[in-house]
């Protein structure tokens, strides 16, 4: 396990590295992810315990956005003059973007795709 | 013996005191949801972030102050994205048959994403840096903050309305979709990372590693799309 959370703060180092380095537009995790996925393409499987981490973390990975989520405290003002053009516009482009992502990729599919089994 | 206001005073200075509460509120509106039935008003992250919101004013706590402790749990979200790669690597072979429609829906989604939150927002009276701060809105928090900055709007506001987004995505995303007929995990993943990055992406792994997989991949995809489309479409209006 440490060994594997070792690994996953080394690969973010490295991409928040190139980020300075380059100037490229991202955040140095998905740089990371980019070159974790590459390694693991290559090596073409992944170690089982650092599979049983990432897990872990993933399967919990909605806990991580509430600190970030508690910071509309400091917005409240700003947000209560116009909360309800805010809430509909947000709600409305939201579920519109989701339907329209959702649907165009699911008819692109080729048929055979569409009927797998949950995983 | 130390009386209850003089214990309060010792914990608020502690980070202990915040991180435990963040994930104790969690686990409990874990529960909730569960014992409700995952119903979509009971998101677990829109009712812990109510709840802390609640904690926070009544016991006059600045929110920096409650970071600090909470801080630690925010700070796993890198090695976390790192983590994508992971489920993502046991879909390559689904990533390569399907790149070409995926690239299709990833550039439509983004789109309709920025879009409608300018057609929307607009018809609805937002205008200046609400509305400017309004379009990233569907990328992950790091990578909006940074469009938001340079088209003018406002990168904190922006990050409101990123997290805002995110919950109503993984509230609403997946029952809709299976409500439409959608049963495809692909889909339904691929589409929750493209409205509401990295909080749709929580919530499609929950459903499934595969739609997770998915759900991560579009999320870094259309973080990086987004990047290049928010400030042309805002050169294109004229905003």
């Amino acid at each position: 396990m440490i060994a594997s959370i070792a690994a996953l703060l080394v690969l973010q180092l490295v991409g928040t590295i190139i980020i300075r380095l380059t100037g490229i537009p991202l955040p140095g995790p998905v740089v990371g992810m980019l070159l974790l996925f590459a390694f693991l393409l290559w090596r073409g499987a992944t170690p089982k315990p650092f599979e049983s981490t990432t897990r872990a973390l993933l399967q919990n990975l909605a806990l991580l956005f509430v600190p970030a989520g508690v910071g509309i405290i400091t917005h409240l003002h700003e947000v209560a003059d116009q909360w309800v053009a805010l809430s509909i516009t947000l709600i409305a482009s939201g579920t519109i973007a989701i339907v329209v992502t959702g649907f165009v990729l699911h008819w692109l599919m080729p048929r055979a795709e569409q009927t797998k089994p949950e995983a | 013996m130390d009386s209850i206001t003089q214990i309060w005073v010792y914990l608020a200075e502690q980070p202990l005191l915040w991180l435990t509460i963040t994930i104790g509120v969690y686990w409990l509106c874990q529960q909730l949801y569960r014992l409700g039935r995952e119903f979509p008003l009971l998101n677990p992250v829109l009712i812990s972030v109510a709840v802390l919101v609640v904690l926070l004013a009544t016991t006059g706590t600045p929110y920096d102050e409650y970071f600090d402790g909470a801080q630690f749990i925010s700070f796993l979200l890198g090695p976390a994205t790192v983590a994508l790669a992971v489920p993502l690597a046991s879909e390559a072979a689904t990533l390569k048959r399907l790149w070409l429609p995926i690239a299709i829906a990833l550039t439509v989604g983004s789109l309709s994403a920025i879009l409608t939150a300018l057609a929307i927002g607009a018809a609805l009276g937002l205008h200046g840096d609400m509305l400017l701060s309004m379009l990233p809105k569907s990328v992950t928090t790091p990578i909006a903050m940074g469009i938001s900055d340079q088209i003018g709007g406002s990168p904190s506001l922006t990050a409101v309305f990123v997290i805002l987004t995110g919950i109503v995505g993984a509230a609403i995303g997946i029952p809709l979709l299976k409500l439409l007929g959608l049963r495809d995990p692909v889909a339904k993943g691929f589409a929750l990372g493209v409205g509401s990055h990295g909080i749709g992406t929580a919530r499609a792994f929950e459903h499934s590693s595969k739609a997770g997989a998915f759900s991560g991949l579009a999320m870094g995809l259309n973080g990086a799309l987004t990047a290049i489309l928010v400030p042309l479409i805002v050169w294109l209006f004229g905003l």
